[in-house]
C-alpha cells in the first residue's frame, strides 16, 4: 500500500557477541541479527567489564555502520576535493611520501597522533614509528593516559590506577562523572545504581550540580579549577590531625617530610577556603569522613576525566588515596602494573631508524606538538598519521590545530568517518568499524578488573574499506626494505594471534580474559618530589567576569567518533533549539539577560552567539555549556549544529606536565 | 489463536532515583521499533520519541536545587475502573488503537489509522506521536531496520506498544514449550533490558512471583476516596502520574523524594498534604 515505505526483509534470527569499543568502556555486546543483517545491538550478560548493561551510544553502534559520514573508499586530496583511489594507489602514495624522509635521513619528521597507546593497533603504530625511526608518537589526552601519568609521578613508571568504586563505602568525587561518562561509562552506571542499598556515600565537588552531583549524597559547589587546591587544603587536614595510614606510609618515600610541611603551610584551611568558596568546616568535615570510612575512595578527572585536566589535580587527589592507605584493598584504590598480554618482536630498526628514534621527541603532548609548529616558521613535522583521533575538533582552540595541520606537508588520516581532522588531510585510508572487524579491547579507564575482550566482525565491510591493523600493516610494506620486514604478517589476524599468542586461546573460546580482578599484591612506594614542589595551579585565562566551563553530558561523545543521529534526537531543547546553541547560567548572575533569549559570548579566544538556560543548578557567576556539539562533518543529522566549545578556549599548558590544563576560561555574556 | 487464557497487567515501575537521565532508554527503544529521525530534532512537539526523559527539578534556588529525571513511555491506562476504557481508545473512531484485555497493553495499528489525531488530543501524557512526513533513513541505513516492527508512514500516529512484538515472541515460545506461562524474564521491555541504572522493573502486575507485583503491590479494588481509581500502590514511595483523573496507568514511579512524588500531579496550596500519605488500602492485603 505504501511502497515507500520500507519493509525490513524477515529471515533468521542469530545472536552474536562481541565488544563495543566506541569509547574507552569496553562493554560486552549481544547482537541480534536477521540472517546476515545486524539490526540491534544489547548488553552482553556476564561480561565482566558491564554485566549486561549497555548505553545509549553503543545502541546506536549500528547507525554508525550505515552513517552518511563514513569514508567508503580511499581518498586523495587535489585541488581541495577528495578523489576516491584505489588501496594500491593510496598506500603507494603514501609509502613513498614517507619514504622520502627516510631517504633524507630524517624519519624523526614524521609524527603520529593515535586515540588511545593501548591494545594491539595502538602496539602496531608503535611498531611502525619504531621502524620508521621517530619517537614522536603521541595519544591523544583520555582519561587512562591521565590516570598513567598520576602513578607515573607518584609510583613510577609503567603502573596505572583503578578504582573499585563497585566495593567503597565512601567515594569522594573531585567533578568525576560518575553518571556522566566518566571512566567504563556503565560499569560506573551500575556501580552508582546499587550504591544505595550498599548505603556508600558520594560526596560530588563541581560547579554545577551535574547529574551525578544530583543523584550524589552530597553535592559541594567548588570554584571552577580549584580542586586541586581543594585536594591540597583536605591533605593538610590528615596530615595535621594524623589522620593517614601509618603502615602504608611506610611506602613514603621522596619529599613526605617537605610535602607535610608545604601543604601546612601553603594551604591553611581559611585560605583554601577563600580559594575553594567551600567553607572551612566543610572542607575539614569532608577531609575526617573521607580519612574515617573503611573503604574511600578519592576519584580524580572532571567530568569525562579526559581532553584538558591537570597532573596536580590527579596527583593531589591522588594523595588523599595513599594518605587513607586504601590502597591495593578491596573498595579502594588500586596501583596496578599496566596489562602485558601483547609481545610484539623486535622491530628492525636500520641505522636511519636507529638515529631517528634516538632523537629527543618534539612534545609530550599534543598540544605542546602544535605550539612547536606554530612558533617555528617551517614546521618540524613533515608528515602526520592519525589515528581514532579528532584533534582538529577534540583539543582546546581547533583552529590553532587546523593552522598547524596547514604547514604540515603531508597529512594522512586512518579512520571511518569523515571528520574534521580527515577533511583536514591529504590521504584518507578508511578503515572497518568496529562491528566489521577483529581486534582485542583491553580495558582501561580506572576499572578495578583488567579485561582484554575480543572484538570480532558482526558484519562483512559496508564499504571499501580495511582494518586499521592491515593499514599499517600495508603502509610499512609499501615503503619495502626493512620496514617491510618488521611487518612481516600476512594480516592484522595473523599479527593479532602472533602477539597476545600468551592469551589468544581462551579470548578465541571465551570472547575475553580476565587479566586481573583482585587487588594488586605487594607494596608500592610514592614518590612526592612533584607535589613537595607545590606546583601552581592553572587558572582559567582572562579577567572577564564570568568563567565559561564545559560540561560533559553523557548524551554527546566528546571526540571519536561524533554523536549519532539517536543521541541526537535525545539532547535537550534546553541545549540545542534548531542549530541554536544553549548556556547554563544562574539566574542570580544573569542580570538583564532572559531565560530563552538570544546573547552573546566572549571569551579571549572568540565570541559566538547563544540562547540562555537559566540553571539554578549552576554557581553563579559560572557559564556552562556542552561539549561536544559544533560539528561540521559531513552528516546533516549531526554537523552544524550548536557551537564547539572548545573553540572558546584557549590552551593553558600546565609547566610540569606539558598537558593542556584549562578548564574553561573567562568570559562575559551580554544581551544580543 | 492465544492459548494462554490468563489475563495478564503488564506493567512498569521507574525508580526516579536510580534513573540517571543517561538515555539509554530512548535510544534502545528507538533502536528496537524502527523509529526514524529527521535532520532537525530539536522541535520536541514532532520528535518522535516513544520513550522520553523529562528533566524534573525542585525550584529551588542555588545551592538547594535537586535534578531528578523521569522517562515517559506510554502509560498503557486501564482508564476509568480499569475497565479499558482508555483516554485514547475511547476516542478512536477507527478503533486503531485497542486496550488488551489479556494484556492490558494499548495497541496502535497502523494501517487503520487515518491520522485524525483525536488520540493525541485526549491522551494527558503526550505519548503519542503523529508522522508528519514519510520515515526516510541515509541511503543504505535501512538495512538495520528490525523485521518484528512495521516501519511507519505519513499520516499516522505512533506510540509505545510495550514492545508488544516481544510478548508476542514470548507467547509463541512458551506455545512451542507446551507452557501456558510466559516466564517474566522472557518477555522484558527493550527499555528495561538496556537501562544500565537497573532503573526499570518490568512485568506482570497481576502475577505475584513478578518483581513489579512485588514493589507495586497494587490494589486492586476501587480507591474509597475516588472509585475511578484502581491499582493504587500500597508502597508509600510509589506514585503514578496525574493519578487522580482515573485514567490507571500501568506505569508507576517511584521515588524517596517527596518533592519528587509530588511533581506527579497538579496540587493547588494544601492539596498535596492531604493526600500525599494516602496509599492503597492494607484492608485488602
Amino acid at each position: 500500500n505504501w511502497p515507500w515505505t520500507p519493509v525490513p526483509p524477515d529471515g533468521e534470527v542469530s545472536y552474536d557477541r562481541t565488544v563495543c569499543h566506541l569509547c574507552p568502556g569496553t562493554c560486552g555486546i549481544s547482537v541480534r541479527k536477521i540472517d546476515d543483517r545486524p539490526v540491534k545491538i544489547e548488553g552482553l550478560d556476564s561480561y565482566p567489564v558491564n554485566n549486561g548493561g549497555v548505553c545509549l551510544h553503543g545502541i546506536a553502534g549500528l547507525q554508525y555502520l550505515y552513517d552518511p559520514s563514513r569514508v567508503k573508499s580511499p581518498l586523495k586530496k587535489i585541488n581541495n576535493r577528495f578523489v576516491p583511489i584505489s588501496w594500491d594507489e593510496a598506500l603507494t602514495l603514501v609509502g613513498d611520501r614517507l619514504g622520502e624522509l627516510r631517504n633524507d635521513q630524517n624519519p624523526e619528521a614524521l609524527a603520529c597522533i593515535t586515540g588511545s597507546d593501548q591494545g594491539s593497533v595502538p602496539g602496531l603504530f608503535n611498531h611502525f614509528m619504531a621502524a620508521f625511526g621517530s619517537p614522536n608518537y603521541l595519544t591523544m589526552p583520555d582519561l587512562e593516559s591521565w590516570l598513567v601519568r598520576t602513578a607515573k609521578t607518584l609510583h613510577g613508571d609503567a603502573y596505572t590506577l583503578g578504582f573499585d568504586i563497585d566495593h567503597s563505602d565512601f567515594i569522594l568525587s573531585f567533578g568525576a562523572g560518575l553518571i556522566d561518562g566518566w571512566g567504563s561509562p556503565v560499569a560506573c552506571i551500575q556501580a552508582m545504581g546499587n550504591r544505595r542499598q550498599r548505603q556508600a556515600t558520594l560526596v560530588q565537588i563541581e560547579p554545577r550540580l551535574s547529574n551525578t552531583a544530583a543523584g550524589a549524597s552530597q553535592w559541594i559547589p567548588i570554584n571552577p579549577g580549584t580542586e586541586a587546591d581543594l585536594a591540597m587544603g583536605m591533605c593538610a587536614v590528615l596530615l595535621k590531625e594524623n589522620r593517614f595510614d601509618p603502615v602504608f606510609a611506610q611506602g613514603f618515600k621522596g619529599g613526605f617530610m617537605r610535602f607535610t610541611a608545604m601543604v601546612q603551610k601553603e594551604y591553611p584551611l581559611d585560605k583554601v577556603a577563600g580559594v575553594t568558596g567551600i567553607s572551612a568546616a566543610d572542607i575539614q568535615k569532608t577531609a575526617v569522613a573521607f580519612a574515617k570510612a573503611k573503604m574511600p575512595v578519592a576519584l580524580p578527572g572532571k567530568g569525562r576525566g579526559e581532553g584538558a585536566q591537570n597532573l596536580k589535580e590527579f596527583a593531589a587527589v591522588h594523595t588523599l588515596n595513599c594518605l587513607s592507605g586504601n590502597v591495593n584493598k578491596q573498595g579502594g584504590t588500586f596501583v596496578k602494573p599496566l596489562p602485558k598480554y601483547l609481545n610484539f618482536p623486535d622491530p628492525v630498526q636500520d641505522a636511519v631508524a636507529l638515529k631517528g628514534a634516538a632523537a629527543a621527541p618534539l612534545a609530550g603532548s599534543v598540544q605542546e606538538l602544535v605550539t612547536r609548529i606554530d612558533k617555528s616558521g617551517e614546521s618540524p613535522v613533515k608528515a602526520l598519521l592519525v589515528y581514532n583521533a579528532n584533534p582538529c575538533f577534540a583539543l582546546n582552540d581547533p583552529f590553532r590545530i587546523l593552522a598547524a595541520f596547514e604547514k604540515i606537508p603531508f597529512k594522512v588520516c586512518v579512520t571511518s568517518f569523515m571528520d574534521e581532522t580527515a577533511m583536514a588531510s591529504d590521504v584518507i585510508l578508511p578503515v572497518s568499524t568496529f562491528l566489521e572487524r577483529m581486534e582485542d579491547v583491553p580495558s582501561k579507564a580506572g576499572l578495578a578488573a583488567t579485561v582484554v575482550g575480543l572484538s570480532k566482525p558482526m558484519v562483512k565491510p559496508v564499504f571499501n574499506t580495511r582494518s586499521p591493523g592491515d593499514v599499517v600493516i600495508g603502509m610499512a610494506r609499501a615503503l619495502g626494505g626493512d620496514m617491510a620486514k618488521s611487518f612481516a604478517w600476512d594480516s592484522y589476524d595473523a599479527c593479532l594471534e602472533q602477539v597476545t599468542a600468551r592469551i589468544w586461546g581462551p579470548l578465541v573460546r571465551k570472547g575475553h580474559v580476565v587479566l586481573s580482578e583482585n587487588p594488586p599484591a605487594g607494596s608500592v612506594e610514592t614518590d612526592f618530589e612533584f607535589l613537595a614542589e607545590n606546583p601552581v595551579t592553572v587558572k582559567p585565562a582572562g579577567d572577564l567576569e564570568f568563567t565559561l566551563i564545559p560540561i560533559d553530558y553523557f548524551r554527546v561523545p566528546p571526540t571519536v567518533p561524533a554523536p549519532s543521529p539517536f543521541a541526537i534526537k535525545t539532547v535537550s531543547d534546553r541545549i540545542l533549539r534548531g542549530t541554536d546553541m544553549f548556556v547554563e547560567i544562574n539566574p542570580q548572575s544573569a542580570k538583564n539577560l532572559k531565560d530563552g533569549g538570544f546573547a552573546t559570548l566572549t571569551t579571549p579566544a572568540g565570541s559566538v552567539p547563544v540562547r540562555v538556560h537559566f540553571n539554578d543548578g549552576i554557581m553563579p557567576g559560572v557559564i556552562g555549556m556542552v561539549k561536544g556539539l559544533g560539528h561540521t562533518l559531513d552528516n546533516r543529522y549531526v554537523s552544524g549544529k550548536g557551537v564547539n566549545i572548545n573553540a572558546l578556549i584557549s590552551p593553558k599548558i600546565e609547566p610540569n606536565s606539558g598537558m593542556d590544563a584549562a578548564f574553561g576560561i573567562k568570559a562575559g555574556i551580554s544581551k544580543a | 489463536m492465544i492459548h494462554d487464557k490468563k489475563a495478564h497487567k503488564y506493567g512498569m515501575v521507574i525508580d526516579l532515583d536510580k534513573c540517571t537521565g543517561c538515555g539509554t532508554c530512548a535510544v534502545s527503544c528507538m533502536s528496537e521499533n524502527n523509529v526514524p529521525f529527521k535532520e532537525d530534532e530539536s522541535d520536541k512537539k514532532d520528535s518522535i520519541t516513544w520513550m522520553r526523559v523529562y528533566r524534573l527539578t525542585n525550584n529551588k534556588p542555588f545551592p538547594d536545587t535537586e535534578v531528578a529525571f523521569l522517562p515517559r513511555p506510554c502509560q498503557h491506562c486501564g482508564g476509568k475502573g480499569d475497565h479499558g476504557h482508555s483516554p485514547c481508545v475511547s476516542v478512536c473512531p477507527a478503533t486503531a488503537t485497542d486496550y488488551g484485555y489479556d494484556t492490558g497493553i494499548v495497541s496502535q495499528i497502523y494501517t487503520r489509522c487515518f491520522g485524525c489525531r483525536y488520540c493525541m488530543a485526549a491522551c494527558p501524557y503526550h505519548a503519542r506521536y503523529f508522522n508528519w512526513w514519510d520515515p526516510v533513513w541515509p541511503e543504505g541505513m535501512e538495512k538495520y531496520l528490525s523485521p518484528n516492527v512495521s516501519p511507519r508512514m505519513r499520516g499516522v500516529v505512533e506510540k509505545c506498544s510495550f514492545c508488544y512484538h516481544r510478548y508476542q515472541l514470548a507467547r509463541e515460545k512458551a506455545y512451542a514449550n507446551g507452557s501456558d506461562e510466559i516466564p517474566e524474564a522472557d518477555y522484558q521491555t527493550a527499555c528495561t533490558t538496556a537501562c544500565p541504572a537497573g532503573a526499570i522493573v518490568f512485568g506482570d502486575l497481576n502475577n505475584p512471583s513478578h518483581k513489579v507485583h512485588q514493589i507495586v503491590k497494587p490494589d486492586p479494588h476501587p480507591d474509597p476516596l475516588n472509585p475511578d481509581v484502581v491499582g493504587k500502590s500500597r508502597n508509600p514511595k510509589v506514585f503514578r502520574l496525574l493519578e487522580r483523573l482515573g485514567t490507571n496507568p500501568k506505569v508507576y514511579y517511584m521515588s524517596e523524594r517527596e518533592w519528587v512524588r509530588k511533581l506527579g500531579d497538579h496540587y493547588l496550596d494544601g492539596e498535596w498534604d492531604k493526600v500525599k500519605n494516602v496509599y492503597g488500602s492494607a484492608s485488602h492485603e
